[in-house]
Protein backbone atom coordinates (compact mmCIF):
# COMPACT_ATOMS: atom_id res chain seq x y z
CA UNK A 1 0.00 0.00 0.00
CA UNK A 2 2.60 2.38 0.44
CA UNK A 3 4.09 2.26 -2.72
CA UNK A 4 1.27 3.05 -4.13
CA UNK A 5 1.46 6.66 -5.02
CA UNK A 6 4.96 6.26 -6.33
CA UNK A 7 3.65 3.61 -8.77
CA UNK A 8 0.89 5.87 -9.75
CA UNK A 9 3.74 8.32 -10.19
CA UNK A 10 5.48 5.95 -12.43
CA UNK A 11 2.46 4.89 -14.86
CA UNK A 12 1.09 7.35 -17.17
CA UNK A 13 -2.81 6.14 -17.43
CA UNK A 14 -3.27 6.25 -13.60
CA UNK A 15 -1.80 9.78 -13.62
CA UNK A 16 -3.91 11.38 -16.59
CA UNK A 17 -6.80 10.13 -14.23
CA UNK A 18 -5.92 12.03 -11.42
CA UNK A 19 -4.93 15.01 -14.10
CA UNK A 20 -7.52 15.35 -17.32
CA UNK A 21 -5.71 17.21 -19.73
CA UNK A 22 -9.08 17.92 -21.70
CA UNK A 23 -11.07 18.05 -18.03
CA UNK A 24 -13.57 15.78 -18.68
CA UNK A 25 -13.54 12.46 -17.36
CA UNK A 26 -12.08 9.53 -18.93
CA UNK A 27 -14.70 7.30 -20.58
CA UNK A 28 -15.73 3.82 -19.70
CA UNK A 29 -13.25 1.97 -21.52
CA UNK A 30 -10.37 3.74 -20.43
CA UNK A 31 -11.45 3.26 -17.12
CA UNK A 32 -12.19 -0.06 -17.29
CA UNK A 33 -8.28 -0.06 -18.55
CA UNK A 34 -7.08 1.28 -15.40
CA UNK A 35 -9.30 -0.49 -13.10
CA UNK A 36 -7.88 -3.91 -15.05
CA UNK A 37 -4.73 -2.77 -14.11
CA UNK A 38 -5.46 -2.11 -10.49
CA UNK A 39 -6.59 -5.60 -10.07
CA UNK A 40 -3.77 -6.92 -12.16
CA UNK A 41 -1.24 -4.91 -10.13
CA UNK A 42 -2.80 -5.62 -7.27
CA UNK A 43 -2.84 -10.27 -7.96
CA UNK A 44 1.01 -9.77 -8.96
CA UNK A 45 1.97 -8.10 -6.01
CA UNK A 46 -0.06 -10.16 -3.36
CA UNK A 47 -0.32 -13.54 -5.54
CA UNK A 48 -3.39 -14.24 -4.04
CA UNK A 49 -5.06 -15.94 -6.99
CA UNK A 50 -3.15 -17.52 -9.94
CA UNK A 51 -0.71 -19.58 -7.73
CA UNK A 52 -3.15 -21.35 -5.89
CA UNK A 53 -5.44 -22.06 -8.48
CA UNK A 54 -2.09 -24.29 -10.04
CA UNK A 55 -1.45 -25.85 -7.27
CA UNK A 56 -5.46 -26.74 -7.05
CA UNK A 57 -5.18 -27.72 -10.40
CA UNK A 58 -2.03 -29.77 -10.25
CA UNK A 59 -3.15 -31.45 -6.67
CA UNK A 60 -6.80 -32.47 -8.55
CA UNK A 61 -5.03 -34.17 -11.52
CA UNK A 62 -3.20 -36.28 -9.10
CA UNK A 63 -5.96 -37.17 -6.90
CA UNK A 64 -7.95 -38.49 -10.38
CA UNK A 65 -5.19 -40.17 -10.76
CA UNK A 66 -5.52 -42.40 -8.05
CA UNK A 67 -9.40 -41.88 -7.44
CA UNK A 68 -9.57 -43.12 -10.96
CA UNK A 69 -7.01 -45.56 -10.82
CA UNK A 70 -5.67 -44.98 -14.42
CA UNK A 71 -2.41 -43.72 -15.82
CA UNK A 72 -3.77 -41.98 -19.07
CA UNK A 73 -7.21 -40.89 -19.73
CA UNK A 74 -8.79 -40.31 -23.15
CA UNK A 75 -12.06 -38.77 -24.65
CA UNK A 76 -14.97 -38.21 -22.66
CA UNK A 77 -13.17 -39.06 -19.44
CA UNK A 78 -10.17 -36.41 -20.28
CA UNK A 79 -12.47 -33.88 -21.33
CA UNK A 80 -14.38 -33.70 -18.24
CA UNK A 81 -11.31 -34.15 -15.24
CA UNK A 82 -9.87 -31.23 -17.64
CA UNK A 83 -12.97 -29.27 -16.73
CA UNK A 84 -13.73 -29.97 -13.55
CA UNK A 85 -10.66 -29.16 -12.67
CA UNK A 86 -10.60 -25.74 -14.11
CA UNK A 87 -14.40 -24.90 -12.83
CA UNK A 88 -12.90 -26.04 -9.47
CA UNK A 89 -10.20 -24.01 -10.01
CA UNK A 90 -11.91 -20.95 -10.83
CA UNK A 91 -14.07 -21.25 -8.01
CA UNK A 92 -11.08 -20.52 -5.52
CA UNK A 93 -10.40 -17.12 -7.77
CA UNK A 94 -14.28 -16.33 -7.76
CA UNK A 95 -14.53 -16.24 -3.79
CA UNK A 96 -11.79 -13.96 -3.67
CA UNK A 97 -12.90 -11.81 -6.45
CA UNK A 98 -14.27 -9.00 -4.36
CA UNK A 99 -13.23 -9.35 -1.02
CA UNK A 100 -10.43 -7.12 -0.66
CA UNK A 101 -12.74 -4.49 -2.57
CA UNK A 102 -15.61 -5.49 0.22
CA UNK A 103 -13.06 -5.36 3.10
CA UNK A 104 -10.49 -2.89 2.55
CA UNK A 105 -12.89 -0.19 1.11
CA UNK A 106 -13.05 -0.26 -3.04
CA UNK A 107 -16.50 -0.17 -3.18
CA UNK A 108 -16.73 2.93 -1.50
CA UNK A 109 -13.60 4.61 -3.60
CA UNK A 110 -15.43 3.30 -6.35
CA UNK A 111 -18.41 4.78 -5.73
CA UNK A 112 -17.24 7.96 -4.47
CA UNK A 113 -15.31 8.28 -8.07
CA UNK A 114 -17.42 8.72 -11.39
CA UNK A 115 -16.74 5.20 -12.56
CA UNK A 116 -19.56 3.26 -14.54
CA UNK A 117 -20.94 -0.17 -13.55
CA UNK A 118 -20.36 -1.67 -16.81
CA UNK A 119 -16.42 -0.55 -16.56
CA UNK A 120 -16.15 -2.07 -13.24
CA UNK A 121 -17.63 -5.27 -14.53
CA UNK A 122 -15.70 -5.81 -17.91
CA UNK A 123 -12.44 -5.32 -15.79
CA UNK A 124 -12.99 -7.88 -12.75
CA UNK A 125 -14.36 -10.39 -15.24
CA UNK A 126 -10.94 -9.26 -17.46
CA UNK A 127 -8.96 -9.98 -14.44
CA UNK A 128 -10.46 -13.41 -14.09
CA UNK A 129 -10.75 -14.49 -17.58
CA UNK A 130 -6.88 -13.56 -17.64
CA UNK A 131 -6.31 -15.59 -14.27
CA UNK A 132 -7.86 -18.32 -16.11
CA UNK A 133 -5.81 -18.39 -19.03
CA UNK A 134 -2.94 -18.42 -16.97
CA UNK A 135 -3.34 -21.11 -14.91
CA UNK A 136 -4.73 -23.28 -18.47
CA UNK A 137 -1.27 -22.31 -19.44
CA UNK A 138 0.31 -23.90 -16.57
CA UNK A 139 -2.02 -26.34 -15.93
CA UNK A 140 -2.98 -28.17 -19.56
CA UNK A 141 0.39 -28.74 -20.14
CA UNK A 142 0.78 -30.45 -17.04
CA UNK A 143 -2.51 -32.49 -17.64
CA UNK A 144 -1.24 -33.44 -20.70
CA UNK A 145 2.20 -34.23 -19.40
CA UNK A 146 0.61 -36.42 -16.58
CA UNK A 147 -3.23 -38.03 -17.63
CA UNK A 148 -3.47 -37.57 -21.39
CA UNK A 149 -3.10 -40.19 -23.63
CA UNK A 150 -1.91 -38.62 -26.46
CA UNK A 151 -0.06 -35.58 -27.54
CA UNK A 152 -2.30 -32.83 -27.05
CA UNK A 153 -0.79 -30.84 -30.16
CA UNK A 154 -2.21 -32.56 -33.08
CA UNK A 155 -5.63 -30.86 -31.46
CA UNK A 156 -4.35 -27.41 -30.37
CA UNK A 157 -6.31 -24.98 -31.93
CA UNK A 158 -9.69 -26.60 -31.61
CA UNK A 159 -9.21 -27.35 -27.60
CA UNK A 160 -7.90 -23.36 -27.02
CA UNK A 161 -10.89 -22.18 -28.84
CA UNK A 162 -13.30 -24.05 -26.78
CA UNK A 163 -11.31 -23.25 -23.23
CA UNK A 164 -11.06 -19.92 -24.36
CA UNK A 165 -15.36 -19.32 -24.40
CA UNK A 166 -15.33 -21.55 -21.60
CA UNK A 167 -12.75 -19.13 -19.75
CA UNK A 168 -15.17 -15.98 -20.99
CA UNK A 169 -18.51 -17.83 -19.53
CA UNK A 170 -16.96 -18.10 -15.80
CA UNK A 171 -15.22 -15.43 -15.84
CA UNK A 172 -18.91 -13.31 -16.98
CA UNK A 173 -20.93 -15.60 -14.79
CA UNK A 174 -18.34 -15.46 -11.81
CA UNK A 175 -18.44 -11.66 -11.62
CA UNK A 176 -21.47 -11.56 -11.28
CA UNK A 177 -22.07 -14.24 -9.09
CA UNK A 178 -19.44 -12.97 -6.50
CA UNK A 179 -20.52 -9.58 -6.78
CA UNK A 180 -24.09 -11.27 -5.91
CA UNK A 181 -22.71 -13.12 -3.01
CA UNK A 182 -20.31 -10.30 -1.46
CA UNK A 183 -22.66 -9.05 1.09
CA UNK A 184 -24.19 -12.09 2.10
CA UNK A 185 -23.34 -13.63 5.67
CA UNK A 186 -22.22 -17.28 4.00
CA UNK A 187 -20.47 -15.81 0.69
CA UNK A 188 -18.15 -18.91 0.64
CA UNK A 189 -20.53 -20.74 0.50
CA UNK A 190 -23.57 -19.64 -1.00
CA UNK A 191 -21.02 -18.60 -4.16
CA UNK A 192 -19.80 -22.36 -5.60
CA UNK A 193 -23.74 -22.86 -5.00
CA UNK A 194 -24.77 -20.35 -6.88
CA UNK A 195 -22.22 -21.02 -9.61
CA UNK A 196 -22.22 -24.68 -9.96
CA UNK A 197 -25.90 -24.88 -11.87
CA UNK A 198 -25.35 -21.40 -13.97
CA UNK A 199 -22.05 -23.79 -15.38
CA UNK A 200 -23.73 -26.44 -16.00
CA UNK A 201 -24.68 -25.95 -19.64
CA UNK A 202 -20.72 -24.81 -20.11
CA UNK A 203 -20.07 -27.93 -18.89
CA UNK A 204 -21.85 -29.30 -21.22
CA UNK A 205 -20.90 -27.79 -24.68
CA UNK A 206 -17.08 -27.57 -23.34
CA UNK A 207 -17.19 -31.08 -22.39
CA UNK A 208 -18.93 -32.08 -25.52
CA UNK A 209 -16.65 -30.40 -28.07
CA UNK A 210 -13.65 -31.32 -26.53
CA UNK A 211 -13.94 -35.09 -26.04
CA UNK A 212 -13.42 -36.05 -29.72
CA UNK A 213 -10.37 -34.21 -29.61
CA UNK A 214 -9.15 -36.11 -27.11
CA UNK A 215 -10.12 -39.63 -28.30
CA UNK A 216 -7.48 -41.58 -29.48
CA UNK A 217 -8.25 -40.60 -33.23
CA UNK A 218 -8.58 -37.22 -32.91
CA UNK A 219 -9.95 -35.74 -36.07
CA UNK A 220 -8.28 -33.27 -38.07
CA UNK A 221 -9.77 -28.96 -37.27
CA UNK A 222 -12.04 -28.94 -40.09
CA UNK A 223 -13.68 -32.38 -40.00
CA UNK A 224 -14.19 -31.57 -35.98
CA UNK A 225 -15.54 -28.32 -36.87
CA UNK A 226 -18.01 -29.83 -39.30
CA UNK A 227 -19.05 -32.86 -37.00
CA UNK A 228 -19.45 -30.95 -33.53
CA UNK A 229 -17.16 -28.10 -32.46
CA UNK A 230 -18.77 -25.28 -34.60
CA UNK A 231 -22.27 -26.39 -32.92
CA UNK A 232 -20.68 -26.09 -29.39
CA UNK A 233 -18.34 -23.24 -30.11
CA UNK A 234 -21.26 -21.29 -31.30
CA UNK A 235 -23.22 -22.87 -28.06
CA UNK A 236 -20.98 -21.58 -25.66
CA UNK A 237 -20.71 -18.45 -27.36
CA UNK A 238 -24.04 -17.26 -27.41
CA UNK A 239 -24.06 -18.57 -23.97
CA UNK A 240 -21.20 -15.96 -23.50
CA UNK A 241 -23.28 -13.34 -25.12
CA UNK A 242 -26.31 -14.21 -22.81
CA UNK A 243 -24.70 -13.74 -19.51
CA UNK A 244 -22.88 -10.77 -20.83
CA UNK A 245 -25.90 -8.51 -21.52
CA UNK A 246 -27.61 -9.87 -17.81
CA UNK A 247 -24.41 -9.20 -16.21
CA UNK A 248 -23.80 -5.78 -17.80
CA UNK A 249 -27.70 -4.82 -17.15
CA UNK A 250 -28.03 -6.34 -13.91
CA UNK A 251 -24.05 -5.54 -12.13
CA UNK A 252 -25.15 -1.29 -11.49
CA UNK A 253 -28.35 -2.79 -9.20
CA UNK A 254 -25.26 -4.58 -7.31
CA UNK A 255 -23.17 -1.68 -6.56
CA UNK A 256 -26.14 0.74 -4.83
CA UNK A 257 -24.36 0.88 -1.48
CA UNK B 1 -59.47 -1.35 0.94
CA UNK B 2 -62.17 -4.71 1.71
CA UNK B 3 -63.47 -3.48 4.57
CA UNK B 4 -65.30 -0.57 2.61
CA UNK B 5 -67.47 -3.03 0.28
CA UNK B 6 -70.70 -4.65 1.58
CA UNK B 7 -69.92 -8.16 2.44
CA UNK B 8 -71.46 -10.25 -0.40
CA UNK B 9 -69.18 -8.17 -3.13
CA UNK B 10 -66.07 -8.76 -1.00
CA UNK B 11 -67.06 -12.39 -0.51
CA UNK B 12 -67.09 -12.65 -4.37
CA UNK B 13 -64.29 -10.84 -5.02
CA UNK B 14 -62.39 -13.04 -2.62
CA UNK B 15 -63.38 -16.73 -3.32
CA UNK B 16 -64.05 -16.75 -6.98
CA UNK B 17 -60.64 -18.06 -7.41
CA UNK B 18 -60.43 -20.68 -4.98
CA UNK B 19 -64.02 -21.96 -5.81
CA UNK B 20 -63.08 -21.83 -9.46
CA UNK B 21 -59.92 -23.83 -8.87
CA UNK B 22 -61.18 -26.08 -6.88
CA UNK B 23 -63.65 -27.24 -9.51
CA UNK B 24 -61.25 -27.45 -12.43
CA UNK B 25 -59.16 -29.97 -9.95
CA UNK B 26 -62.14 -31.60 -9.63
CA UNK B 27 -62.83 -31.48 -12.74
CA UNK B 28 -59.17 -32.49 -14.31
CA UNK B 29 -59.21 -35.61 -11.82
CA UNK B 30 -62.56 -36.70 -13.07
CA UNK B 31 -61.34 -36.54 -16.76
CA UNK B 32 -58.04 -38.40 -15.80
CA UNK B 33 -59.55 -41.22 -14.20
CA UNK B 34 -62.95 -41.72 -16.01
CA UNK B 35 -62.17 -39.66 -19.79
CA UNK B 36 -58.75 -39.95 -20.62
CA UNK B 37 -58.38 -43.82 -22.67
CA UNK B 38 -56.04 -45.95 -21.27
CA UNK B 39 -52.88 -45.75 -22.62
CA UNK B 40 -51.69 -48.91 -25.07
CA UNK B 41 -48.00 -49.22 -23.42
CA UNK B 42 -47.74 -47.92 -20.21
CA UNK B 43 -51.27 -48.51 -19.03
CA UNK B 44 -52.61 -46.84 -15.46
CA UNK B 45 -48.80 -45.83 -15.17
CA UNK B 46 -49.62 -42.86 -17.68
CA UNK B 47 -52.16 -41.07 -15.78
CA UNK B 48 -49.72 -39.68 -13.76
CA UNK B 49 -48.86 -37.71 -17.24
CA UNK B 50 -51.61 -35.49 -16.38
CA UNK B 51 -50.07 -34.20 -13.25
CA UNK B 52 -46.27 -34.37 -13.17
CA UNK B 53 -46.04 -32.49 -16.99
CA UNK B 54 -49.23 -29.51 -16.05
CA UNK B 55 -46.97 -29.11 -12.76
CA UNK B 56 -43.66 -29.12 -14.67
CA UNK B 57 -44.93 -26.38 -17.04
CA UNK B 58 -46.65 -24.46 -14.21
CA UNK B 59 -43.27 -24.56 -11.97
CA UNK B 60 -41.12 -22.83 -14.93
CA UNK B 61 -43.76 -20.49 -15.88
CA UNK B 62 -43.74 -19.38 -12.31
CA UNK B 63 -39.67 -19.15 -12.27
CA UNK B 64 -40.11 -16.93 -15.21
CA UNK B 65 -42.89 -15.09 -13.47
CA UNK B 66 -40.36 -14.36 -10.69
CA UNK B 67 -37.83 -13.13 -12.86
CA UNK B 68 -40.82 -10.77 -15.10
CA UNK B 69 -41.74 -9.34 -11.53
CA UNK B 70 -38.35 -8.80 -10.38
CA UNK B 71 -37.42 -6.52 -13.55
CA UNK B 72 -40.93 -4.32 -11.73
CA UNK B 73 -39.26 -4.33 -8.51
CA UNK B 74 -35.64 -3.07 -9.74
CA UNK B 75 -37.59 -0.63 -12.12
CA UNK B 76 -40.29 0.58 -9.80
CA UNK B 77 -38.54 -0.36 -6.22
CA UNK B 78 -42.06 -1.09 -4.89
CA UNK B 79 -41.92 -3.13 -1.63
CA UNK B 80 -44.99 -5.24 -3.32
CA UNK B 81 -42.66 -6.20 -6.20
CA UNK B 82 -40.36 -8.09 -4.57
CA UNK B 83 -43.14 -9.91 -2.19
CA UNK B 84 -44.70 -10.98 -5.66
CA UNK B 85 -41.46 -11.79 -7.01
CA UNK B 86 -40.41 -13.61 -4.12
CA UNK B 87 -43.62 -15.88 -3.18
CA UNK B 88 -43.51 -16.91 -7.37
CA UNK B 89 -40.19 -18.11 -6.33
CA UNK B 90 -41.01 -20.33 -3.38
CA UNK B 91 -44.45 -21.54 -4.77
CA UNK B 92 -43.04 -22.78 -7.70
CA UNK B 93 -40.27 -24.37 -5.80
CA UNK B 94 -42.67 -26.31 -3.71
CA UNK B 95 -44.45 -27.42 -7.28
CA UNK B 96 -41.24 -28.14 -8.33
CA UNK B 97 -40.57 -30.27 -5.72
CA UNK B 98 -43.40 -32.12 -6.86
CA UNK B 99 -42.79 -32.47 -9.99
CA UNK B 100 -39.27 -34.22 -9.14
CA UNK B 101 -41.13 -36.83 -6.81
CA UNK B 102 -43.79 -37.74 -9.78
CA UNK B 103 -41.63 -37.68 -12.47
CA UNK B 104 -39.47 -40.30 -10.20
CA UNK B 105 -42.46 -42.60 -9.93
CA UNK B 106 -43.36 -42.59 -13.54
CA UNK B 107 -39.51 -42.73 -14.12
CA UNK B 108 -39.50 -46.06 -11.81
CA UNK B 109 -42.56 -47.30 -13.31
CA UNK B 110 -42.20 -46.97 -16.67
CA UNK B 111 -38.29 -47.57 -17.04
CA UNK B 112 -37.29 -49.56 -13.73
CA UNK B 113 -35.25 -46.79 -12.35
CA UNK B 114 -35.63 -43.88 -9.74
CA UNK B 115 -34.17 -41.62 -11.78
CA UNK B 116 -32.86 -41.46 -15.91
CA UNK B 117 -30.26 -39.55 -17.47
CA UNK B 118 -31.60 -39.83 -20.96
CA UNK B 119 -34.90 -37.91 -20.54
CA UNK B 120 -33.60 -34.05 -21.24
CA UNK B 121 -36.41 -32.24 -19.58
CA UNK B 122 -36.43 -33.82 -16.33
CA UNK B 123 -32.13 -33.31 -16.20
CA UNK B 124 -32.81 -29.49 -17.02
CA UNK B 125 -35.50 -29.72 -14.24
CA UNK B 126 -33.47 -31.11 -11.85
CA UNK B 127 -30.73 -28.48 -12.61
CA UNK B 128 -33.21 -25.44 -12.69
CA UNK B 129 -33.96 -26.38 -8.88
CA UNK B 130 -30.79 -26.72 -7.68
CA UNK B 131 -29.86 -23.17 -9.10
CA UNK B 132 -33.38 -21.64 -7.23
CA UNK B 133 -32.23 -23.89 -3.99
CA UNK B 134 -30.26 -21.09 -3.40
CA UNK B 135 -32.46 -18.56 -3.85
CA UNK B 136 -33.58 -18.76 -0.27
CA UNK B 137 -30.21 -19.04 1.18
CA UNK B 138 -29.25 -16.12 -0.44
CA UNK B 139 -31.55 -13.81 0.27
CA UNK B 140 -31.58 -14.74 3.80
CA UNK B 141 -28.04 -14.59 4.48
CA UNK B 142 -28.36 -10.67 3.79
CA UNK B 143 -29.46 -8.40 6.28
CA UNK B 144 -30.48 -4.98 5.48
CA UNK B 145 -33.82 -5.03 3.83
CA UNK B 146 -33.84 -3.45 0.81
CA UNK B 147 -30.17 -4.32 -0.29
CA UNK B 148 -32.21 -8.20 0.46
CA UNK B 149 -34.64 -7.31 -1.98
CA UNK B 150 -32.25 -5.75 -4.23
CA UNK B 151 -30.37 -8.76 -4.12
CA UNK B 152 -33.12 -11.72 -4.74
CA UNK B 153 -34.54 -9.54 -7.29
CA UNK B 154 -30.75 -9.66 -9.49
CA UNK B 155 -30.85 -13.47 -8.92
CA UNK B 156 -34.36 -14.08 -10.00
CA UNK B 157 -33.79 -12.33 -13.13
CA UNK B 158 -30.95 -13.92 -13.82
CA UNK B 159 -32.10 -17.25 -13.00
CA UNK B 160 -35.71 -16.74 -14.86
CA UNK B 161 -33.25 -16.07 -17.70
CA UNK B 162 -31.44 -19.22 -17.26
CA UNK B 163 -34.60 -21.70 -17.03
CA UNK B 164 -34.81 -21.31 -21.10
CA UNK B 165 -31.28 -21.25 -21.56
CA UNK B 166 -30.48 -24.60 -19.69
CA UNK B 167 -33.67 -26.14 -21.39
CA UNK B 168 -31.67 -25.75 -24.58
CA UNK B 169 -28.41 -26.32 -24.15
CA UNK B 170 -29.34 -29.82 -22.13
CA UNK B 171 -31.56 -30.95 -25.10
CA UNK B 172 -28.50 -30.57 -27.29
CA UNK B 173 -26.63 -32.55 -25.27
CA UNK B 174 -25.07 -35.77 -27.04
CA UNK B 175 -26.11 -38.49 -24.74
CA UNK B 176 -29.82 -37.32 -26.50
CA UNK B 177 -29.75 -38.42 -29.87
CA UNK B 178 -31.70 -41.40 -29.67
CA UNK B 179 -35.79 -40.53 -29.88
CA UNK B 180 -37.21 -38.93 -26.97
CA UNK B 181 -39.70 -41.25 -25.15
CA UNK B 182 -42.35 -38.31 -24.58
CA UNK B 183 -41.65 -36.66 -27.63
CA UNK B 184 -45.65 -37.39 -28.19
CA UNK B 185 -47.13 -34.10 -26.51
CA UNK B 186 -47.71 -32.88 -29.71
CA UNK B 187 -49.63 -36.14 -31.34
CA UNK B 188 -52.25 -37.18 -28.41
CA UNK B 189 -55.59 -38.14 -29.24
CA UNK B 190 -58.10 -36.00 -28.56
CA UNK B 191 -59.45 -36.97 -25.40
CA UNK B 192 -56.22 -36.88 -23.98
CA UNK B 193 -55.42 -33.75 -24.94
CA UNK B 194 -58.45 -32.37 -23.91
CA UNK B 195 -57.76 -33.86 -20.15
CA UNK B 196 -54.25 -32.41 -20.40
CA UNK B 197 -55.25 -28.85 -21.56
CA UNK B 198 -58.19 -28.98 -18.70
CA UNK B 199 -55.32 -30.13 -15.94
CA UNK B 200 -53.28 -27.48 -17.27
CA UNK B 201 -55.10 -25.45 -16.71
CA UNK B 202 -56.41 -26.67 -13.32
CA UNK B 203 -52.56 -26.39 -11.76
CA UNK B 204 -52.02 -22.75 -13.26
CA UNK B 205 -55.12 -21.94 -11.30
CA UNK B 206 -54.14 -23.64 -8.44
CA UNK B 207 -50.81 -22.04 -8.48
CA UNK B 208 -52.40 -18.58 -8.94
CA UNK B 209 -54.71 -18.97 -5.85
CA UNK B 210 -51.72 -20.14 -3.58
CA UNK B 211 -49.73 -17.64 -5.00
CA UNK B 212 -52.50 -15.15 -4.43
CA UNK B 213 -52.91 -16.04 -0.79
CA UNK B 214 -49.81 -15.87 0.13
CA UNK B 215 -48.72 -12.59 -1.10
CA UNK B 216 -51.94 -11.41 0.90
CA UNK B 217 -50.75 -12.63 3.93
CA UNK B 218 -46.71 -11.44 3.37
CA UNK B 219 -48.46 -7.83 3.09
CA UNK B 220 -51.21 -7.99 5.77
CA UNK B 221 -48.35 -9.16 7.96
CA UNK B 222 -45.94 -6.49 7.14
CA UNK B 223 -48.93 -3.80 7.76
CA UNK B 224 -49.36 -5.73 11.10
CA UNK B 225 -45.69 -4.88 12.38
CA UNK B 226 -45.65 -1.32 10.56
CA UNK B 227 -49.12 -0.79 12.98
CA UNK B 228 -47.35 -2.30 16.12
CA UNK B 229 -44.16 -0.56 15.79
CA UNK B 230 -46.23 2.18 15.75
CA UNK B 231 -48.13 1.06 18.49
CA UNK B 232 -45.05 0.55 21.01
CA UNK B 233 -43.45 4.61 19.09
CA UNK B 234 -46.83 5.42 20.65
CA UNK B 235 -46.27 4.03 24.00
CA UNK B 236 -43.13 4.89 24.81
CA UNK B 237 -43.47 8.24 24.04
CA UNK B 238 -44.61 10.81 27.32
CA UNK B 239 -47.58 12.06 27.59
CA UNK B 240 -49.41 8.85 26.26
CA UNK B 241 -52.25 6.85 27.42
CA UNK B 242 -50.31 3.63 29.27
CA UNK B 243 -49.82 0.26 27.23
CA UNK B 244 -52.80 -1.67 28.31
CA UNK B 245 -52.94 -4.43 26.18
CA UNK B 246 -50.72 -5.18 23.53
CA UNK B 247 -53.48 -5.53 20.68
CA UNK B 248 -55.78 -2.92 22.34
CA UNK B 249 -53.88 0.25 21.13
CA UNK B 250 -53.96 -0.88 17.34
CA UNK B 251 -57.11 -0.98 16.45
CA UNK B 252 -58.77 1.76 18.35
CA UNK B 253 -56.33 5.17 16.95
CA UNK B 254 -56.77 8.07 19.33
CA UNK B 255 -58.11 10.60 16.78
CA UNK B 256 -58.03 13.56 19.14
CA UNK B 257 -54.49 13.30 20.24
CA UNK B 258 -52.02 11.65 17.87
CA UNK B 259 -50.39 14.82 16.30
CA UNK B 260 -50.42 15.06 12.27
CA UNK B 261 -46.99 13.48 11.03
CA UNK B 262 -47.71 10.28 13.32
CA UNK B 263 -51.23 10.36 12.04
CA UNK B 264 -49.98 10.40 8.60
CA UNK B 265 -47.73 7.60 9.28
CA UNK B 266 -50.56 5.62 10.67
CA UNK B 267 -52.23 6.20 7.26
CA UNK B 268 -49.35 4.75 4.58
CA UNK B 269 -49.18 2.14 6.96
CA UNK B 270 -52.50 1.21 6.88
CA UNK B 271 -52.48 1.24 3.15
CA UNK B 272 -49.05 -0.94 3.59
CA UNK B 273 -46.80 1.95 1.94
CA UNK B 274 -44.41 2.22 4.69
CA UNK B 275 -43.04 -1.39 4.91
CA UNK B 276 -39.87 -1.19 7.03
CA UNK B 277 -38.73 -3.62 9.57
Amino acid sequence: MSTLPENALSAPPRASVHQPASGRPPGAARVALILLGKELRLELRTLESVPGMALFALSAFVIFHFALNRAALQGDLAAGVLWVTILLAALLAINRLFVADAQQGGFEALALAPVPPGAILAAKAAALLIYLLVLELLALPAFALLLLAQPLAAAAFGVLATLLLGDIAIAVIGTLVSALVIRSRARDLLGPLLMLPLLIPVVIGATSALSPLLAPHAPDLSSWLSATGLRWLAVLGLYDLLFGLIAYALFEFLLED
Amino acid sequence: MDSTQKPPARLLRTAWLPVTTALMIAAALALTFFYAPLEAQEGFLQKIFYLHVPLAIVTLCGFVYGGLLAIAHLRTREVRYDVRSYVAIHMSLIFGVCVLITGSIWAKGSWGHWWVWNEPTLDSFLIIMLLYCTYQPLRFAIEDRERQARYASVFAITAGAFVPMAMIVVRLAPQYVHPRVLSSANNLPAPMGATFVVALLAFSLLYATLWRLEVRVKLARFRLRALQRLALERAQAPLRAPLASPGAPLLVPSTASADRSSGRRRQLAERGEVIVP
